[in-house]
């Protein structure tokens, strides 16, 4: 319908998003190769508009691609300078002892608590000023293809009408052809989605498993401000088979980052991961530094979690996946900022070779990755996400303090991901009901109120961008079989299971999204597609978020 | 015909705006800045006006901090031929601004200034109303409708219950409402285009004019939250309820 209307524009690298992994491909691309032309989209309004992350970050790979990034001012202001790991029962926090013997993953000494957006905003007017070319507002809609090699990326058309005709406003989306593409999406992007099924990148590999992570961002009063704290939690208010924990940094001025991680391989289709994430606030260890302050941000995203047993082959005819698109999230440590970096890093440098060489695929970021501290690392952590799946959250902690203490990562076995997360939910009638408490409006919230701290916000007049394949699968599995998980797992209210009573149905208030990509995972039938919205839709995370 | 168009960088319209913890002013410190909306109508009419053969250049204009650039590029990215950057790290009052736009229509010599009826982050409303002042110039402001033929602009304006028209001698002043038009997309061709665009920067102080604030601000306080309402038993008890709790009868 509007391929004739395109207008091309042509560079050497087309980058898909705007986080740390395409950040740090764009600069080190410039960097290795000052005649290249890079060109970035990001579907955010802005870079960082996006970006949800704790985050205490490593430096690593930021000081191997900037050395002198203190001098540019990179915001990285609150050291860790206090940690601990509680383990909660329901109204006691227990210190896990020894946390440098027994978890030396969660060893912080050095790490930084950012605000990830803040990050990569830094980080993009690095790019910007080594004449990387950013185009924030703007969602890579399509693939393009041409003799089994990928050509670059279409950007989404705007101004199309809830019923798919152009509006007044119709502006065609703009073809942007590159030698080479690199998808650095995030967790389950959705051209990552389509290329992995193009060149069938999850060939012999684990499936994925991920984790949805949901975030508030918190103004407290000055006496209970502790900067540089680190505070992690587990155990309470989740169940032994399901995976997670909660997370407070305190940085910056009197901000404070409350988060919590819930694995989707979680079996109980009652399961609310908003609603826990709301009564863990609740519990004593946490509530004391809530009290008299005020919740200034919300925002939610999915993360992988397979580790090294699930990264898919990383390149094809004419480009590459990079960070957490790839899945490189280190789940011990809880950190993927530093590797999604050093995988952007070392796929530019496997760009500027092939590019220098005139090869179709940057083949050789396979064998960098390989060669790198970042696969080193991976490889040292590879059973202990796995064991909790196997031996719940109970034996899994144990085995990796074994793992950690005993064997310190050199088993000569490795685990395996047995199941995709939609594959392990267990039917509304086995699965036992979970009572939340009702939010009190001062610690914990509905998701409607949160959602609108997300600054969420969608053309209304477009289509509705969560795809149901098929409408009747909706009926059979999710609401008789399920009861309308995705009701619960969304942390947006886009899903809705309304005439219950009667003739029920699903309905989508798709203007509420986040762009967590929850929906999109965790589906039971996988009958839901997240695409693109028009570009510029959804979060506006603020600074500090 | 030449146009400007002045066009203001504030808290994007999506963003809840934060009080600063000490009172002092609204957080903007990483806060996602886009045009004032009222602007992007101006600036779309003045594209609309060089479409229909009216208009022959469009200069857009901005004053302020060095990213107000980006809102600058934007106008660009619409159809705004070149953009003028005013730099001052002051927050420049509506007089200020329009002081600094007398000293640019005199450079310019513009037939038209279209502004917005007022930014979205003070609400002030006067900047339009100062300029045609100090100009002498005359005003059409809350246009819904703009109409150029003769050496004359007819307006139309959105005013309490109705619309009044009025007619203009050139060179005139109009400012934007809601209803003037739906400003289009800023497409990434156009977007790109504009990157090649001339912007010129120049310091308040290369026009001779002050913009040291005048105003002071004594405090910034976020609306009083309102308590949670109870459902009344019956009339009686509403009246009992009015007179000895909130005690207004």
């Amino acid at each position: 319908m509007t391929e004739h209307a395109r207008e091309t524009m042509e560079f050497d690298v087309v980058i898909v998003g705007g986080g740390p992994a395409g950040l740090a491909a764009a600069i080190r691309l410039r960097q290795l190769a000052p005649d290249a032309t890079v060109c970035l989209i990001e579907k955010g309004s802005e870079i960082g508009a996006h970006i949800l992350s704790g985050a205490v970050i490593e430096p690593r790979a930021l000081a191997e691609l900037l050395p002198d990034w203190q001098e540019r001012g990179a915001p990285l202001n609150t050291p860790v300078s206090e940690e601990a790991m509680l383990y909660l029962t329901e109204s006691r926090g227990y210190t896990v002892p020894m946390l440098d013997r027994v978890m030396p993953h969660m060893r912080n000494h050095g790490n930084y608590i950012v605000s990830l957006g803040d990050v990569c905003r830094w980080l993009a007017v690095q790019a910007e000023e080594l004449g990387v070319e950013i185009y924030p507002g703007f969602a890579g809609a399509e693939i393009l293809e041409e003799d089994g090699r990928v050509v670059g990326v279409a950007t989404g058309d705007m101004g199309i009408g809830r019923d798919g005709q152009p509006g007044a406003n119709y502006a065609p989306g703009m073809e942007l052809r590159a030698r080479y593409t690199l998808f650095a999406e995030g967790c389950r992007g959705s051209l990552t989605k389509r290329a992995m099924a193009m060149y069938n990148l999850r060939k012999g590999v684990d499936p994925q498993t991920y984790g949805l992570g949901i975030k508030e961002l918190w103004e407290i009063p000055k006496d209970l401000h502790r900067p540089g704290l680190v505070q992690h939690s587990f155990g309470w208010p989740l169940d032994d088979r399901t995976y997670g924990g909660a997370w407070m940094y305190h940085f910056g001025e009197n901000l404070v980052s409350y988060g919590f991680v819930v694995g989707l391989d979680y079996p109980n289709t009652w399961l609310s991961p908003f609603d826990e994430m709301q009564r863990l606030k609740l519990h004593p260890s946490f509530r004391k530094f809530f009290e008299g302050g005020r919740r200034i941000a919300y925002g939610a995203r999915a993360l992988s979690e397979g580790g090294l047993q699930s990264v898919p082959r990383l390149t094809f005819p004419g480009g590459a996946l990079v960070g957490d698109a790839a899945g490189f999230l280190n789940v011990p440590k809880i950190k993927g900022t530093h590797t999604a970096m050093k995988s952007g890093m070392l796929a530019a440098e496997a760009v500027a070779e092939a590019m220098a060489a005139g090869k179709a695929e940057p083949a050789s970021y396979t064998r960098r990755v390989r060669q790198s501290w970042l696969w080193q690392e991976l490889r040292g952590v590879r059973n202990i996400r796995p064991a909790f799946a196997r031996f719940g959250m109970k034996g899994g902690a144990l085995y990796s303090g074994i793992d950690a203490m005993l064997l310190r990562g050199r088993a000569p076995w490795t685990l395996h991901h047995r199941h995709a997360d939609n594959e392990v939910l267990e039917s509304a009638t086995v699965s036992t009901p979970i009572a939340y408490p009702k939010p009190d409006g001062r610690i914990t919230f509905d998701r409607l109120s949160s959602v609108f701290l997300s600054a969420t916000n969608h053309e209304e007049d477009q289509p509705v961008h969560l795809k149901v394949r098929n409408p009747d699968l909706w009926k059979t599995v999710n609401w008789d079989v399920f009861r309308s998980p995705e009701s619960r797992y969304c942390p947006a209210a886009v899903y809705e299971a309304v005439d219950t009573d009667t003739a029920p149905r699903l309905q989508i208030n798709a203007q509420n999204c986040v762009h967590c990509k929850t929906c999109d995972i965790k589906d039971p039938a996988q009958n839901i597609d997240w695409v693109t919205p028009e570009g510029a839709g959804g979060p506006n995370y603020p600074g500090g978020m | 015909m030449k146009v400007l168009v002045p066009v203001k960088r504030v808290i994007d319209f999506n963003i809840k705006p934060r009080v600063k913890a000490d009172g002092t002013g609204v957080e903007t410190a990483g806060v996602k800045m886009s045009m004032n909306p009222f602007d992007e109508i101006a600036v779309e009419e003045a594209v609309r006006l060089k479409e229909k053969g009216i208009a022959t250049e469009i200069v857009a204009v901005s004053i302020g901090v060095q990213q107000a650039q980006d809102t600058l590029r934007t106008a660009l990215a619409m159809g705004a031929d070149r953009a003028i950057l005013v730099l001052t790290d002051v927050a420049v009052e509506p007089l200020g601004v329009a002081k600094v736009l007398k000293a640019l229509v005199a450079k310019e010599s513009p037939d038209l200034v279209i502004l917005g009826k007022q930014a979205i982050d003070d609400d002030m409303n006067a900047t339009g109303q100062m300029l045609a002042g100090l100009l002498g110039w005359s005003q059409g402001t809350f246009a819904s409708k703009i109409e150029i033929a003769d050496g004359r602009a007819v307006v139309t304006r959105e005013i309490d219950g109705g619309l009044e028209t009025v007619s203009l001698a050139l060179p005139a002043i109009v400012t934007a409402d809601l209803r003037l038009n739906e400003p289009r997309y800023a497409s990434l061709p156009n977007i790109m285009k504009a990157r090649k665009k001339p912007m010129e920067t120049v310091a308040p102080g290369d026009l001779g004019v002050d913009v040291t604030p005048r105003l002071t601000t004594l405090s910034v306080a976020e609306p009083p939250t309102r308590k949670a309402g109870v459902k009344v038993e019956s009339a009686a008890d509403l009246v009992a309820r009015l007179r000895n709790e909130a005690k207004v009868i």
